[in-house]
């Protein structure tokens, strides 16, 4: 080899590097064809169904393509971010309620009203108020809705037959903040200690508990989503004035400090675990797999994951009556949303109203991971619950009786939960009492009163 | 965290066996072909790290939530970082990890370094005690994550066989700085032990046989001759260690996450929390400034204090 041609090859070399380092710069978007979309999700179990829809979606509209990228919750949300700094977010992506109102804030998200009314889109075929939820606090409609979740008790069926509590005992609970209704008796009869002494036992140990009545993933933070928000709404509290866009936040309101003074009760009677206990797990799951816990809180989401708790055998139960007279539960969804900066603006309004019809609905609901927003695909999703064993009735009563309430949104979310998460913590933990909360909502009201 | 080190003075060099060639003046034409080599190196610092932090210290000036435009606020930043609880509690926290993760650290790195030493020199040794550090970060923290689950652990299952009550290690407020801190020791112990026994090796035999006439038993050439010689090679390895030790992030963001209460928001994951979750990137490249002042000064006293450029081998 000579001196000329390996000096040719270092710099064809080099102009090579430059060149690829340039081109993973961007996403593309001048290089693929004017019709492709890029859509983004986090949830991997959605993924197969996803790219079935795209596939329909393209034969119904052969002018249109969609290349489908999915990324875990947690790397999804940085890589949005950056997307939109550096004009190289995704077309199309799916949107949470704790964060769009925030990427609407700084007119990152298109509002799609001009199009829903161009189109005519009937927005009566989704589930009642889930379409309202992607109304912003400036008034404008920022997605179409894809899926809802609500909340309900995943008990473990041999303990409760073991413990004598029939499966109508569990969908009749009640429950009040002073002596925690039939509910709290429930939980105390679940719970037994290493001497196989139930909590309503005489001699129970609460301080060397084999099982625990009830499981907590964690003090809840601002929304409380899975751990307290149902007990506060049926004793008639609301997280701010104007639901859901607070202005003004009620922590320190005395129905909300006597639930969670209820609630962290029963970690002193010890059918919870204490904080650090619950905390210094994996998660909340992987503990109830283990058999450590009776019933544990959680969302529809997780119904996969418990399914895949082979060593329990887990079956569902209402959540419980309250003192304003019903049970209540929050309804939080998924839409999904045009990226302001997108210079594909009809080929992703196209792909949305597709995902928002009840064709790709059905294509979603069959898989049964998701309660579809479309009304008239539910019944495809119960019928694949149906199949995997589950009776998924206790999470769509509330739904269907209209007792649900939203997730607390706010531009200034994060904020809100870099208070409330320390300060709940600190109460869960025995290091605060509940009273403190009031200082928190002093915080969390400054803030708002501060950035808006 | 990547570690440099001086490479250990050459041993005949030092014991003066070899006479250094007399320097001869460079010719200035081998200067195109220096920058050739120089220039990726001096690209990749430039642009990876001198425009970043130059950008990063200009943010610190400004309110900037990612998705407007920076608007240059003077020293509000700084202000208000003086009046911020969670700022200092950061500091105090990351301290703390700090002085049990280098403490730790250190001691039994020194250990394991004397006992490769004086015991063998086998590579394969060698190779088994760098082992957790070949081990990706977050996979070390979420396989102790598991380990150390207060109902489903193997650790705590272990303890109450031995009949010690289970321990909450992450969820206790005092037991998770020392949990995160032991499970990077874990990691690094190894690592540090290397080059503290790379650092033995340069210490000539001499000096040992000289004390083993005169008498002196093992533990006091461990303390008159071996530390004392060994100090510039542990000055660096605490500084650069150290440097390392206070950007603590990844554990923390993989298991607590911050948690219990403020139990383990560290100064790293306080910065990334503002930056990333809450779009307060001036504020956060304000706190980064001054965790890069703090780190300077304290890399630079150790260097002085420790006279870390004398050797007492005169």
């Amino acid at each position: 080899m000579t001196l000329l041609s390996r000096r040719t090859l270092l710099k064809a070399g080099l102009a090579g590097l430059a060149a690829s380092a340039v081109a993973g710069c961007n996403n593309g978007a001048a290089s693929r064809g004017e019709g492709e979309v890029i859509y983004w999700l986090w949830d991997s179990a959605q993924l197969p169904m996803y790219t079935e829809c795209a596939k329909v979606f393209h034969e119904q509209n052969p002018q249109y393509s969609v290349k489908i990228e999915q990324y875990g919750w947690n790397d999804y949300w940085p890589k949005l971010v950056t997307g939109f700094i550096s004009d190289t977010a995704p077309d199309v992506f799916t949107g949470h309620s704790s964060k769009y109102p925030l990427f609407a804030d700084k007119g990152q998200v298109l509002a799609i009203d001009d199009y829903v009314a161009k189109d005519n889109v009937d927005l009566s075929i989704y589930q009642k108020g889930l379409a309202d939820r992607w109304i912003g606090a400036d008034g404008k409609r920022y997605g179409l809705p894809k899926d809802f979740d609500t909340e309900v008790y995943f008990y473990n069926s041999a303990f409760t037959e073991a413990a004598g509590i029939s499966t109508e005992q569990l969908n009749s609970m009640t429950w009040n903040p002073q002596d925690g209704g039939t509910f709290e008796q429930i939980v105390r009869r679940l719970t037994v200690d290493s001497k196989d002494r139930r909590g309503d036992q005489p001699g129970f140990d609460k301080d060397n508990v084999k099982v625990y009545g009830l499981g907590y993933a964690d003090a809840g933070g601002a929304d409380g989503q899975t751990s307290w928000s149902w007990y506060t709404a049926i004793n008639g509290w609301k997280y701010s004035e104007g639901e859901p866009w607070g202005t003004k936040f009620f922590y320190g309101d005395p129905k909300f400090t006597e639930t969670i003074g209820w609630w962290r009760g029963l970690i002193t009677k010890g059918y919870m675990p204490t904080y650090a206990q619950a905390k210094s797990g994996v998660d909340v799951t992987t503990s109830f797999g283990a058999g450590k816990y009776g019933m544990t809180p959680n969302g529809s989401w997780m119904l996969a994951t418990y399914a895949g708790l082979k060593q329990v055998k887990t079956k569902l139960a209402r959540l419980p009556i309250g003192p304003i007279g019903k049970r209540m539960s929050m309804m939080n969804g998924l839409a999904d949303t045009i990226w302001a900066g997108t210079t594909r603006r009809e080929a992703s309004w196209a792909w949305v109203k597709f995902l928002g019809s009840q064709t790709a609905q059905d294509i979603v609901a069959k898989a049964g991971v998701v309660f579809p927003a479309v009304s008239a695909s539910l019944p495809a999703a119960k019928a694949a619950y149906a199949a995997d064993g589950w009776d998924v009735t206790p999470f769509l009563e509330t739904v269907e009786a209209g007792d649900v309430f939203p997730y607390p949104a706010n531009p200034n979310a994060a904020d809100v939960t870099a208070v409330m998460t320390p300060a709940m913590d600190a109460v869960m933990s025995f290091e605060a009492e509940p009273s403190s909360l009031t200082k928190a909502n002093n915080d969390v009201n400054q803030i708002l009163s501060t950035t808006t | 965290m990547t570690v440099t080190t001086n490479a250990p003075p050459d041993r005949q060099h030092s014991r003066g066996d070899t006479q250094a060639p007399p320097a001869r003046r460079r010719n200035l034409g081998d200067l195109k072909v220096a920058m050739i080599f120089l220039a990726p190196a001096t690209l990749g610092f430039v642009v990876f790290y001198i425009w970043p932090t130059l950008r990063g210290a200009y943010l610190s000036f400004t309110e900037y939530s990612l998705l407007t435009a920076p608007q240059f606020n003077g020293l509000d930043n700084y202000r208000r970082m003086i009046h911020d609880s969670f700022f200092w509690n950061a500091l105090v926290v990351t301290v703390e990890y700090v002085v049990i993760n280098i403490g730790v650290q250190t001691v039994l790195a020194v250990g394991i370094a004397m006992l490769m030493y004086r015991l063998t020199k086998s590579i394969t040794v060698r190779a088994a005690i760098l082992l957790p550090y070949l081990v990706a970060n977050v996979v070390v923290a979420l396989v102790w994550y598991w380990m150390l689950d207060f109902q489903v652990g193997i650790v705590n299952q272990g303890l109450t066989w031995i009949g010690i009550d289970p321990v909450a290690f992450f969820g206790d407020s005092h037991w998770a700085i020392p949990t995160i801190a032991g499970i990077n020791v874990w990691r690094h112990m190894g690592y540090t032990a290397l080059l503290v026994f790379a650092g033995l090796q340069t210490i000539p035999s001499y000096v040992y046989e000289a004390a083993e006439v005169d008498g002196a038993s093992e533990w006091k050439s461990f303390w008159r001759i071996t530390l004392p010689l060994l100090r510039p090679v542990l000055v660096m390895v605490l500084v650069v260690t150290m440097i390392g030790s206070f950007q603590i992030f990844d554990t923390v963001a993989v298991t607590t996450q911050g948690g219990p209460i403020n139990a383990t928001r560290v100064i790293y994951y306080y910065i990334y929390e503002r930056a990333f979750t809450r779009f307060d990137f001036g504020y956060a490249s304000a706190m980064a400034l001054v965790l890069f002042a703090i780190l300077a000064v304290v890399s630079l006293l150790q260097l002085r204090l420790l006279r870390a450029r004398e050797s007492d081998l005169a």
